[in-house]
């Protein structure tokens, strides 16, 4: 038998260690992203205190006044950065878009794996996952030229109607450029993500299951509702938070159709609202303007508090995701 | 007995009803979306926005274009070998808790916000680093969007490929390396470049990480890395749009038309080639 030369030998070790190195470059840049912005987040952290997440004035200060020196940090003189209105603005906004995005994505799941097959359910996959695929500017223009006005002469006008009885659905409902549009194009581009993935979690449901229920004479969306809906509960759930964290940290297409509105928080469905990564996005004047920097700190706080948000829900869906696959797998064997 | 047949009967219509229903309204709101951008696209592109720039308040493409391209050339020089090589690894060399690890923290990297990419970028290496708004430093914040798709693609494509393949080559006496460069990738080859054509679809479409890094030029891009601000199509089409002027208008609208063809041109290819429903499992 020939050995392996010492050459091959070489190579392999390399190759080993030059994937090893390109398969740990995600941890290094999540790793050093979390590093640097919490770095550049502490001035703002001592400068603003626990007021920035319970204030509501975004405000640089004097940009061409002295400079004010506070908790040994420095900034341009009458700034105070406060961010509740842009909390809140993501909060309901991307709260808005599952809300609406639940009933779609599952009605549409349920289509995409039990009523279509074969060609026609791979065209109708395609076309959800299209969706997908729309850069968000795109989406957003599509809401400044399509949906902003449709909400502001139709929708906005009749959810006004019930006014009376829901307190936050009263008028003025503005431009159409506000909550309730971000919320809807937050919907649009989530749809696609929570269906895919709650397709993929139908589809694993062990036919045996669904023929033991069609065999004790149920009707097939009895079967849906009380065998399959079950079965991947914890995964839908999962999906709703990948959902919820990519609402959250959705940029552009909010930018485009929120308002951009500062300073203020929303009064009702309709009120122009800023979101946290919209208004990173939107800031970047002031950022380069303010000569003390503590803009820039400001908006790194902002995109740290953004960072931990969006993470939790994706450690929280990746979980529950992962926990009905593997459920699957496990019973999986008794079924074949 | 009868009228509880019948209302469970209703009860099913009734779901399955709301759930076509559902699907109607998502077909209907790509349709639309679709058809309005390349509606208003196709009314105002005009063939020579391509060798025009962008001055003022129209003007062409051509700087947005070629930027958006040096942009991505960049990304998938940096991003394709790393996640292409991460796969590899994670498929073929890790362990079994190293490789879920290490493909969790891909989808938790793929979970980052990108206007937080983009702003890290902008204080790591446009502030700290002094690279300004630079070419370099829109192209490594776009390689952090894309390296998650490529490196998860090639890791899926890799684990298709039956391990009777590579007993073979081991029995062989090859070495890893050997196998996986002489025969364990030939297989996953389509699945390695859908997930770079992905990549490069998403790269093409994003804006939220340029902002901060890459800037804006009306000027054709060189190659200098640093210093030098670049165009980009998306942010056409986010400025453009906002201006007052019908000119504007029109440039912002054939951005996005330019860009949601050659995006939808790479989806559709790549979906329509990859999973047909006879090469499916």
């Amino acid at each position: 038998m020939r050995k392996v030369s010492s050459a091959s030998k070489n190579a392999d070790r390399v190759f080993r260690v030059a994937t090893g190195v390109a398969a740990s470059s995600p941890v290094v840049f999540l790793v050093v992203i979390a590093l640097i912005v919490l770095v550049q987040a502490i001035p703002s952290m001592k400068f603003n205190g626990w007021h920035f997440i319970y204030g509501i004035q975004w405000n640089m200060g004097n940009l061409y006044g002295a400079l004010e020196h506070k908790n040994g940090v420095t900034a341009a003189a009458g700034a105070s950065y406060a961010a509740l209105p842009f909390i809140v603005g993501t909060l309901a906004s991307s709260i808005i878009a599952i809300l609406i995005a639940i009933p779609i994505s599952m009605f549409t799941a349920l289509i995409l794996a039990y009523r279509v097959r074969g060609v026609l359910q791979w065209i109708l996959s395609i076309l959800v996952e299209l969706l997908a695929g729309i850069p968000s500017v795109v989406i957003g223009l599509w809401g400044i030229i399509t949906l902003a006005p449709w909400v502001r002469d139709n929708l906005a006008v009749w959810l006004s109607h019930l006014g009376p009885v829901v307190p936050y659905l009263r008028g003025p409902v503005g431009t159409g450029l506000g909550l309730l549009s971000s919320g809807l194009v937050l919907a649009i581009m989530i749809v696609p993500i929570i269906t895919a993935t709650t397709r993929d979690l139908l589809m694993q449901v062990p036919i045996l299951y669904r023929e033991g229920g069609i065999g004790l004479g149920m009707t097939t969306w009895e079967v849906v509702r009380y065998i399959c809906m079950p079965f991947i509960r914890d995964g839908f759930v999962g999906a709703l938070a990948l959902g919820w964290g990519r609402a959250m940290g959705e940029t552009m297409a909010v930018l485009m159709v929120s308002g951009s509105a500062m300073n203020l928080l929303p009064h009702n469905l309709y009120s122009p609202i800023s979101t946290m990564a919209a208004v990173i996005a939107d800031q970047l004047d002031s950022a380069l303007t303010d000569a003390s920097q503590m803009a820039v700190h400001a908006l790194a706080e902002l995109a740290l508090i953004l960072m931990v948000l969006t993470l939790l829900t994706n450690f929280l869906a990746r979980w529950l995701v992962t926990r009905t696959g593997r459920r699957r797998s496990t019973k999986a064997g008794v079924a074949a | 007995m009868a009228l509880r047949r019948k209302r469970r009967k209703f009860g099913s219509t009734m779901g399955w009803t709301l759930g076509w229903i559902a699907t109607a309204l998502v077909l209907f709101s790509l349709a639309d979306m679709v058809g309005t951008i390349i509606l208003k696209g196709v009314a105002s592109f005009r063939w020579n926005m391509l060798w025009t720039v962008t001055s003022g308040e129209a003007g062409g493409l051509e700087n947005a274009i070629l930027g958006t391209f040096e942009l991505i050339i960049i990304s998938i020089i940096l991003a394709g070998p790393l996640g292409v090589l991460g796969g590899i690894f994670t498929s073929e060399f890790a362990s079994k808790p190293v490789a879920k690890t290490i493909r969790f923290l891909t989808e938790v990297l793929s979970g980052v916000p990108s206007i937080v990419i983009g702003y890290f970028g902008y204080l790591l290496m446009v502030l700290q680093w002094g690279w300004g708004f630079s070419p370099i430093a829109g192209g490594i914040a776009l390689t952090i969007i894309m390296l998650p798709y490529i490196l998860r693609n090639t890791e899926a494509s890799l684990q298709q490929v039956p391990l009777s393949l590579r007993e073979a080559a081991w029995g062989l006496g090859m070495t890893r390396f050997q196998a996986v460069y002489k025969v364990i990738w030939r297989p996953a080859a389509g699945g390695m470049a859908t997930g770079i054509l992905m990549a490069i679809a998403i790269g093409m479409g994003e804006t939220a990480p340029l902002l901060y890094t890459a800037g804006w030029s009306s000027l054709n891009p060189t190659w200098q890395l640093t210093h030098h601000q670049l165009g980009y199509l998306t942010y056409i089409v986010w400025t453009y749009i906002d201006m007052p002027y019908t000119a504007s208008h029109q440039l912002a609208y054939s951005a996005a038309f330019v860009l949601l063809v050659i995006v939808l041109v790479i989806n559709i290819a790549v979906r329509a080639l990859v999973t047909r429903p006879s090469l499916r499992r």
